[in-house]
């Protein structure tokens, strides 16, 4: 396909472009890696003075912080352009896109490929290593899937709100920080059992913003324990899915946003 | 490309009244609290992150048998005092004073009569206190009305914690002062503020209270500056720290201040003597 191909040439630029400041560049991953890692300080000091979260031990809330971290940090990297949407809309910068023979989508995604977010992404996956080797479980080839499964339907879920925060920009030129709360309020909320939490918080990340499909309920598969929330292991198996669907569904709403798009003119 | 090589001693040739400080806190007070919707999505966005942390520090409260160095209640107000006051942490840089420095208009401020540390000491402190200002007072009255944010220990409890605030506005002014100097060393300076904003996000007790942290870390956390940017005032308002053992931990906060001051001033005057002013 024609749209892939052009996908992977941006890709290129884009790290290309970012190599050219090398020194620069590892320091700023190094940095990244150890502001990221000292969040997981945090769960540390905490099991160190309660010594258990309700059934849950130190190693099964890393799997999920792991998990969570390492789905963000892929969302990040490939989903940053559309970080820097409301510039272009105020801009009006955004005309240029408009005017070129592919879609729009596909060209804020190629925007960049922010590759600093190894910083977050390499501890994620330290972490998520030290726990899938801490954990009891043995590592079945379904196990496995579920896990990369999980990962993958994690990074299509904050994708999908990244997408939606750009889209909203369409209607408010501004950038929405509020979606802010269930981004990065979503990566902190993810890293802890959702069993945890009161009812509509629960609800929240379930039904609306279907994070716990791409982190609790794989996770339940893979430690093999019982859910008291209820849900049963076919669906634990197959709930990541539901993240790569919320991705269709706001790629979708872009295309609507898209359709009422009104030029800043400046 | 002009190298403007500076000598630090002119700089102190004329010293400023107070007014000009006054003058500089004032204009950046008003230029803040224009952005009251930026305010408002701010404490949404700031309630919804306590009532999360909220609820995993119940949860792990209700996980052991121990009895934790703090109550639970304690904690709730703890927790809640961090959202009201988040911003007493020296987040990032200074974007105004990075962009000077990358595009060298920095030599403007260098002519002005002023003494730059002081110029750009007070630009930190109003840049600090007017949006916690504006995000404090709603904070402690929704917080306090619906969230479980107790009131100060005690009237004494409460003048201290006011004290302590202050004392954390001053630190992190100087934190964040000494930040933006290390600029003229590293232009970019992403890598030293964000480590710096983290080491102070963990060690103030930003992303957990410091009395729980491990027995033997207490000591190195009482040393470190970086609690009298939040365990110091927020410990003194639930009564944690007794108003008696006050006055010793303000004087901390105090102590650390000067020091700060004390390097920023000297590292300001290598930084200096050594500035290239970039473009011409």
């Amino acid at each position: 396909m024609v749209g892939w191909r052009l996908y992977l040439r941006y890709m290129s630029v884009s790290l290309r472009s970012q190599m050219q400041y090398r020194a620069s560049f590892i320091m700023l991953t190094v940095g990244h890696f150890l502001s990221t890692a000292i969040e997981f300080l945090g769960v540390l000091v905490l099991f160190d003075r309660f010594g258990a979260l309700r059934d849950w031990q130190l190693a099964e809330v890393a799997l999920l912080y792991g998990m969570v971290n390492v789905a963000f940090a892929l969302a990040e990297a490939f989903g940053r352009g559309f970080d820097t949407f409301s510039r272009l809309v105020r801009s009006g910068e955004f005309d240029r896109l408009l005017l070129r023979p592919r879609s729009t989508a596909l060209q804020m995604a190629g925007r960049e490929l922010d590759l600093m977010r190894l910083g977050r992404f390499s501890q994620g996956l330290f972490i998520l290593l030290w726990a899938s080797t801490t954990l009891t479980v043995t590592w079945t080839p379904a196990r496995v899937a579920v896990l990369i499964l999980a990962i993958g339907g994690g990074a299509c879920l904050f994708v999908g709100l990244f997408v939606l925060q750009a889209t909203l920009c369409f209607w408010t030129t501004e950038s929405i920080e509020i979606i802010n709360t269930v981004t990065y309020g979503g990566v902190e909320a993810g890293q802890f059992p959702l069993t945890i939490y009161r009812e509509w918080f629960r609800r929240l990340f379930t039904f609306i913003v279907p994070l716990g499909a791409a982190t609790y309920f794989p996770a339940m598969a893979i430690l093999g324990r019982p859910d008291p929330l209820g849900s049963t292991p076919l669906f634990q198996h197959l709930a990541p899915l539901i993240g790569v669907a919320f991705m269709l569904v706001c790629l979708r709403i872009w295309r609507i946003g898209e359709r009422h798009y009104c030029s800043t003119g400046s | 490309m002009v190298p403007i090589v500076r000598d630090a001693r002119t700089l102190r040739a004329r010293p400023a009244g107070m007014n000009s400080y006054l003058a500089v806190l004032k204009a950046r007070f008003r230029l803040l609290l224009q952005y009251r919707a930026a305010a408002l999505a701010g404490l949404g966005t700031q309630i919804f992150w306590g009532l999360m942390r909220v609820m995993i520090f119940t949860a792990f409260y209700h996980s052991t048998t121990a009895t934790p160095p703090i109550s639970l209640a304690d904690t709730v107000t703890y927790l809640w005092l961090i959202q009201a006051l988040l911003l007493l942490l020296p987040w990032r840089l200074d974007a105004d004073i990075q962009g000077m420095i990358r595009d060298g208009t920095v030599a403007y401020e260098l002519v002005r009569p002023i003494d730059l540390y002081g110029l750009w000491y007070a630009r930190s402190l109003a840049g600090r206190a007017a949006p916690i200002l504006l995000r404090c007072v709603p904070m402690f009255v929704v917080a306090g009305l619906f969230f479980g944010l107790q009131a100060p220990a005690s009237l004494a409890a409460a003048l201290a914690w006011a004290l302590g605030v202050v004392g954390a506005l001053l630190l992190s002014a100087a934190l964040a002062t000494l930040m933006s100097i290390s600029l003229f060393w590293t232009l970019s300076g992403e890598g030293i503020s964000r480590m710096l904003a983290t080491l102070a996000m963990v060690f103030s007790g930003a992303i957990v209270p410091l009395p729980l942290f491990p027995d033997w870390a207490q000591t190195i956390l009482a040393w470190l500056p970086f609690r009298g940017l939040m365990d110091t005032p927020f410990r003194l308002y639930i009564g944690h720290i007794a108003p008696h053992e006050a006055l010793l931990a303000l004087g901390h906060q105090l102590a650390w201040t000067v020091i700060l001051v004390l390097i920023g001033r000297w590292a300001l005057a290598r930084g200096l003597r050594r500035v290239v002013v970039q473009g011409g």
